[in-house]
């Protein structure tokens, strides 16, 4: 069974004439364990799909079910202990006056959780983070660190499955490198299970087997990391992606 | 060939709390008429370089160098008039956002005019006509409701290429462009940059392009200098980035992930303190 399971999932924001529909018959289910990515470019609805899993975009129709069973609306905390979500930008994403402490201790006293000294610090080696951090305010913080802050609210309360809305994107090339590597590890050592949305083709080759293409709302294609390595893609869509991502070149097509 | 720019010794300087930091150390270049890239992370001084060489280091900063020549003219002891002259004339400036670049209370095309008629003058009739050709220069299929259209009217593809055909109207002999497509979609780069491309080749402007992506950059430009706190550690052709001699540019190469599988986990930068200095 499916740990992740999405069936025909629409996402309708307003109503009347200013209706937007971001996804639309979206389906797709991600293993446990197992590592799925969502690609596409801004507007295409990636981010609006793992919002509407956690509870912050309305599920106008379809199902999403974890574990077997349908989320209940407003998620339970049970739901939250189980799955958490990392956000694109760090520098939007943390309270700029609660220290890092206090960001990590919130989850623990919401979910009456024991012995929340140990699980911070532990928490705070876990992301490649001293002790020295725990009093910091996230201005005291570069990116990468910031993103590991993040990373490691999501994680302290065990959750099974992490979803990642461009963990990297606002970082540095070599900051980047760091947090996926960190991701990556985490993973295998936890056995967790990621959705991870990206407009970048390269990070998500690296990062997950199996991921899906959407543009406007829609699933293009659904790619296995082998065919997209070997650049298997049926969908012109996707392979104008798979172009675009080698850089420039002179004499462009038409 | 006779350089358009030259940059020597260039210093930017910051005062703090703790007494004045120095942003950019001493950085020298040249500039014909091609595509010099600028690539570096955040915090390593390229974009305050880019805004150097058009004097709009933000106070309390200032901007020293040895020699800072554009065409002749030397800027460093440029008058208000001078500046006048040169700024969206003869050097223009793309900055990142458009979002954050265009006068959110005029339309497109009223802005476009507004650049074209300060330098040249002439009836409105014509400027229309001239705002008009260049939006079809930078590929917006529609021009004649970009024209009349506000800027949160259009998407982030369409006001960068606005922007870009606000700044270019002028005909300038150089173009600074710092990070112009960092905000676009990959598709929507690659069209800009095609726009970019053709008005070195055919017009023969200069272009100093200010990039964080190393890819990018290698496939774009001529020549590429390497920026690490404030320093030009390395400058090479952009075909030979793949075979980079300093360290620094050769981790910031094998720590991005290839779609064709890569290490795992992923090479990381080993900095060394020496690069600074």
């Amino acid at each position: 069974m499916p740990l992740i399971d999405i069936q025909n999932l629409s996402v309708t924001f307003r109503s009347g004439a200013d209706r937007v529909t971001a996804v639309r018959d979206l389906s797709f289910s991600v293993g446990a364990g197992e590592s799925f990515g969502i690609v596409g470019e801004s507007g295409s609805g990636k981010s609006t799909v793992l919002r509407a899993i956690c509870g912050l975009a309305p599920i106008t129709g379809g199902t999403i079910r974890i574990d077997g069973a349908p989320l209940a609306s407003p998620r339970s905390a049970g739901f939250y202990r189980r799955v958490q979500m990392v956000f694109q930008d760090p520098y939007a994403s943390l309270h700029p006056r609660h220290t890092v402490d206090r960001v990590l201790s919130e989850p623990l006293v919401i979910h009456g959780f024991k012995n929340a000294e140990a699980r911070i610090e532990k928490a705070l080696e876990d992301v490649g983070l001293g002790q020295g951090f725990r009093f910091r305010f996230p201005h005291q913080l570069s990116g990468g660190q910031r993103q590991r802050v993040a990373i490691a609210r999501a994680l302290i309360l065990e959750p099974k499955v992490l979803l990642l809305d461009e963990p990297t994107s606002a970082l540095d090339a070599s900051i980047q490198a760091e947090v996926l590597n960190l991701l990556d590890r985490l993973r295998s050592e936890r056995g967790l299970t990621y959705a991870l949305v990206s407009h970048d083709l390269a990070v998500v080759s690296h990062m997950c087997e199996r991921l899906v293409v959407m543009q406007q709302g829609r699933a293009v294609e659904e790619l296995t990391r082998t065919a997209l390595q070997s650049r298997q893609a049926t969908q012109p869509y996707t392979r104008a992606l798979l172009i675009a991502s080698d850089g420039y070149s002179r004499a462009p097509g038409p | 060939m006779t350089n358009l720019l030259t940059v020597e010794n260039l210093r930017i300087t910051f005062p703090t709390r703790q007494g004045p930091s120095e942003v950019v150390r001493g950085v020298s270049f040249g500039l014909g008429r091609e595509r010099l890239g600028i690539v570096g992370e955040s915090g390593s001084g390229k974009s305050q370089t880019g805004r150097a060489l058009l004097g709009l280091t933000p106070p309390p900063g200032t901007a020293t160098a040895d020699k800072l020549e554009f065409d002749g003219i030397d800027l460093r002891q440029a008058s208000a008039q001078t500046w006048r002259s040169l700024r969206g004339i003869r050097i223009s400036m793309v900055m990142q956002d458009p979002k954050y670049s265009l006068n959110p209370v005029m339309t497109i095309g009223r802005q476009i005019v507004e650049a074209y008629r300060t330098q040249k003058g002439g009836a409105k009739t014509d400027a229309k006509d001239r705002a008009m050709a260049m939006l079809e220069a930078v590929q917006i299929r529609d021009p004649a409701r970009v024209y009349k259209a506000y800027p949160h009217e259009l998407s982030g593809g369409m006001g960068q290429r606005a922007m870009i055909a606000m700044m270019l109207i002028t005909e300038p002999d150089l173009l600074i462009a710092d990070e112009p497509t960092s905000a676009l979609d990959v598709t929507v780069q690659l069209e800009v940059l095609g726009i970019l491309d053709r008005l070195v080749s055919d017009r023969g402007m200069g272009l100093i392009f200010i990039s964080h992506d190393l890819r990018l950059v290698s496939t774009f430009c001529d020549r590429v200098l390497v920026m690490y706190a404030g320093r030009i550690v390395e400058a090479l052709q952009a075909t030979e980035l793949a075979t980079a001699q300093h360290p620094y540019t050769q981790g910031l190469y094998t720590c991005l992930p290839r779609i064709e599988g890569s290490a795992r986990p992923l090479k990381t930068l080993q900095r060394d303190a020496a690069w600074a200095t």
